[in-house]
């Protein structure tokens, strides 16, 4: 009974994995790899990734399961950011933003169209109870595919974005040229040797992180937590399961659109058309390597697995072309593996319980 | 009749996990006789069918003692596909239908008329074609059999639940072999000349040769149609009777009487206050537990009961008026209107309810004991938070002493305040329940089922505790229970529900004759 609950506790997939890590960091050592500058990026990519992971944490608690649609507010967030540049762009004659405002106002920018968008896809999410994982994954690769046209109609005129011919915003927007790439890393950034600490990128995850947990501990916050975990029971004690399951998606929405933004100014550009595709499933990848279920989860889990899953990300690429030197795209396929390999697990342990 | 019996139970006795379900059951049928069963819920009526039926519940739990002769031949029997090859034939209370294939289709699923075509020739007969010709002939004949004018052609789906019954019916008598034709509450959902029109089939069944078990609730049908009666309580057989020897009123007693011993509260029923809760033509729809029209009154200060069978809607009163499940009628609070499908206006007008679904509706199964506890007050009331404008937080000092508090004055056995409800025994979650409905601090508690699922040290405790709140804190409290005598030791008075509707109000001390009787639908007899 008790190595049972033991076993239960800690996980085989979890240790596994824990495993696999400490085993890449040992091996990373012992070819004498470049350890600051691993350092150096594992921070970076976590922090990076912080946000769009901590996105998931609403979604599991109201009951939606992880949000794998969270490409929806990953595109509210590009639109954000797209809409601040514009906007610099047709000021530039009057008044020059410094970076740290136009982050703000591309935040800003991005809440109405991610409030917007996540009360219209909780209500859809709510008309399809018991497959919104399915419905979540198709929505998203529906909106990219939506989005691929609308980016080439959507009326900006910023020669920064637009393509050099003709109308349309590019695949890559630089963010570089009003000072906003690297904006957050750079933050009271701490410099140790060779190891650069990106400071302000993980203060920004901690500040949401630390949000989130605040928000869990209200009223509405342990209502949306009832309405997940026992629907019958928050319907009995006078909750509107429906309501918690949309501000559930909703604030997944909208933290996807933040995470997105910080995401770009640590990678210096917007990635528009097929980058956010498959972003959903790196992050839901991540809450579940760090422990949560698809029906469960809470900050610990987000922390511990963003750390693991992109940590792994990180070290395993030059660890893999140490030995396959001539076949580079290993670190890709061991990251592919270890991300599909841990949603299947996590879908197969759902309904374990 | 013939001299052997069909079917011959001796000294049947099951156990499941240690409770015993069946003492030293003996059953005989003789071939053509109809034979009543009757019991409360949980008299054990089910069980010995699964028996019968080799159900995979019974074997699965280490079997049972005793014997069974079929034929006067002894017979162990493993599997329904087994029970079937003896020749039991079931009729189910939840048909067993394909709603878009055709009556005869579905009376002859799985037993299909085959002929071969040429395609079976070559390639084996799991590809013969289907006799369509005999099928229908056949299902005509079974049909004919119980005297309907089904049209065998027609698709089930559309077609009203009686002539579901009778192609249940049909479907069993279409096999070839059956010799014994078991009844699950045939009438359960059938209409008054439905069901009329049943019990004459089940006669012709039965002068056909064919053994009949019929169990049921409804003595009056036991008495029109049965040529004996065997009466099940607690497991046990305590009565066998031939029908011209017996009487509605003699089987209404044998099916309550108790052996338990219980004090009845009868003094205290004369501090009756003024109304509080007044329910007027309420229905409730909940799957199971029909409420059709009940009018009830509660009084301030008293405990009132409401018994009943299972599936007669006494279940779907409380959880109608909780906002649960879609009700209508007319519902009043103090005299004060209460919104109707609405849990939060139940709430706020200061309801409180322990739900009958402990684990499924009443817990947090995976969150702590403290937060259980204080979940009802703090979603329903507002209390527990500490708040800033829009901003709220949880009081966590708050909702450990108030958890402490509760865990000591109802004895919760726990680790402490943070225990996962999970881990707790069934008691000790009731508690749980019961110290969250406090929390709230309602100003009338429902509970339904609050000893379902406990161990009888816990029960009394439970119920010791629904009298301590009644008796020193004046609470009302609606109290729904199966079990009569639970209800008969507590409440002041006890309402009988029987097809969504208030059979009558008794006191806990009246006689177990005129329970018997309201539960079964009869009408009691002034003087009986």
């Amino acid at each position: 009974m008790a190595s049972n609950s033991f076993l239960k506790r800690i996980d085989l997939a979890r240790l596994i994995i824990a495993e696999f890590f400490v085993f890449l960091c040992i091996t990373a050592v012992a070819l004498r790899l470049n350890l600051a500058e691993l350092i150096t990026s594992s921070l970076s990519r976590i922090g990076m990734w912080s946000v769009l992971v901590l996105a998931m944490l609403p979604a599991i608690v109201s009951g939606i399961g992880p949000n794998f649609g969270v490409s929806l507010g990953i595109i509210c967030g590009l639109l954000g950011g797209l809409t601040a540049l514009e906007l610099a762009y047709r000021l530039d004659e009057i008044v020059q933003f410094s970076p740290g405002i136009l982050f703000l106002m591309a935040i800003l920018f991005s809440l109405p169209f991610a409030l917007l968008v996540g009360v219209g896809y909780g209500w859809l999410l709510n008309r399809v109870k018991g497959s919104e994982m399915m419905i979540a994954t198709y929505v998203g690769f529906s909106i990219v595919s939506i989005m691929k046209l609308a980016w080439v109609f959507l009326p900006f005129t910023n020669p920064e974005m637009a393509w050099p011919i003709g109308r349309g915003v590019r695949v890559q927007v630089a963010l570089g040229n009003r000072g906003l790439a690297q904006l957050l890393n750079n933050f009271l950034a701490i410099r140790i040797g060779e190891v650069v600490i990106p400071t302000g990128l993980l203060l920004s995850g901690a500040l949401c992180a630390l949000l989130v947990w605040f928000f869990m501990r209200s009223q509405t916050g342990m209502a949306m937590a009832a309405a997940g975990s026992n629907p019958r029971f928050a319907q009995a004690a006078g909750i509107s399961v429906d309501r918690q399951r949309i501000i559930g998606t909703v604030l997944s929405t909208v933290l996807g659109a933040v995470g997105i933004l910080i995401y770009s100014q640590s990678y210096g550009f917007l990635q528009l058309y097929e980058g956010p595709m498959f972003m959903p499933f790196v992050a839901v990848a991540a809450i579940l390597i760090g422990g949560a279920s698809v029906s469960k989860a809470n900050i610990t889990h987000v922390v511990v697995g963003t750390i693991l899953f992109l940590g792994i990300q990180v070290v395993a690429v030059p660890v893999a072309n140490a030995f396959t030197a001539d076949w580079s795209s290993m670190g890709e396929i061991s990251r592919k593996i270890i991300q599909n390999g841990v949603i299947l697990y996590a879908l197969t342990q759902a309904g374990g319980e | 009749m013939g001299a052997a019996p069909i079917l011959r139970m001796r000294g049947i006795s099951k156990s499941f996990h240690g409770t015993q379900v069946l003492h030293d059951v003996n059953l005989e049928i003789m071939p053509g006789e109809i034979h009543g069963i009757v019991g409360e819920n949980g008299a054990g009526k089910s069980t010995l069918m699964n028996i019968l039926f080799g159900m995979d519940v019974i074997h699965s739990t280490g079997g049972y003692e005793g014997s069974l002769e079929i034929a006067g031949k002894p017979v162990d029997i493993k599997s329904p596909l087994q029970a079937m090859e003896h020749g039991i034939g079931m009729v189910h209370q939840e048909f067993m239908l394909l709603p878009s294939y055709s009556v005869a289709e579905n009376i002859k699923l799985n037993r299909e008329v085959l002929k071969p075509n040429l395609v079976s020739r070559l390639f084996g007969s799991g590809l013969q074609s289907l006799d369509y010709e005999r099928m229908y002939r056949d299902a005509r004949r079974a049909l004919g059999r119980l005297n309907v004018g089904i049209d065998e052609f027609a698709p089930i789906a559309g077609l009203p639940v009686g002539y579901m019954q009778f192609t249940e019916i049909a479907r069993e008598l279409d096999k070839e072999n059956l010799r014994i034709l078991v009844f699950d509450e045939p009438t359960a959902v059938l209409g008054e000349s439905e069901a009329a029109h049943l019990l004459k089939a089940i006669q012709e069944i039965a002068a056909e040769g064919i053994a009949v078990l019929f169990i049921t609730h409804r003595l009056s049908e036991i008495m029109e149609v049965c040529h004996n009666i065997t009466v099940l309580r607690d497991g046990r057989v305590v009565a066998t009777r031939k029908k011209n020897e017996t009487n509605v009123l003699e089987l209404a007693e044998l099916m309550v009487g108790r052996s338990m011993q219980f004090n009845t509260n009868s003094k205290r029923q004369v501090q009756r206050g003024k109304p509080i809760l007044e329910v007027k033509d309420f229905k409730v729809d909940m799957p199971g537990e029909q409420v059709r029209s009940v009018d009830l009154t509660v009084y301030q200060g008293e405990i009132l009961g409401i018994g009943g069978l299972a599936g007669q809607g006494k279940i779907g009163i409380a959880n109608g008026i909780m906002g649960l499940f879609p009700a209508s009628g007319e519902v009043k609070i103090n005299g004060e209107p209460l919104e109707l499908n609405s849990s939060q206006a139940a709430i706020a007008a200061g309801l409180a309810f322990v739900s009958e679904d402990r684990r499924g509706v009443g817990l947090l199964l995976d969150a702590s004991i403290e937060l259980n506890i204080a979940s009802g007050a703090m979603f329903g009331h507002g209390k527990f938070l500490k708040t800033w404008g829009p901003f709220s937080q949880t009081d966590r000092r708050a909702i450990r002493e108030n958890a402490l508090k509760y865990i000591k004055q109802l004895g919760v056995r726990c680790t402490g305040p943070t225990q996962k409800v999970r881990q707790l025994s069934g008691g000790n979650q009731q508690k749980v329940c019961i110290a969250r409905a406090l929390t709230m601090n309602p100003k009338i508690l429902l509970v339904s089922e609050p000893t379902r699922g406990i161990d009888v040290g816990a029960k009394q405790v439970v119920l010791d505790l629904l009298r301590e709140l009644n008796e020193e804190l004046g609470m009302t409290i609606v109290v729904t229970s199966s079990e009569l005598a639970e209800l008969r030791s507590i409440c002041s008075r006890i309402a009988i529900i029987t097809d969504g509707q208030v059979a009558g109000i008794l006191r806990p001390d009246d006689s177990d004759v005129n329970f018997g009787l309201l539960m079964a639908g009869q009408p009691i007899e002034k003087g009986a």
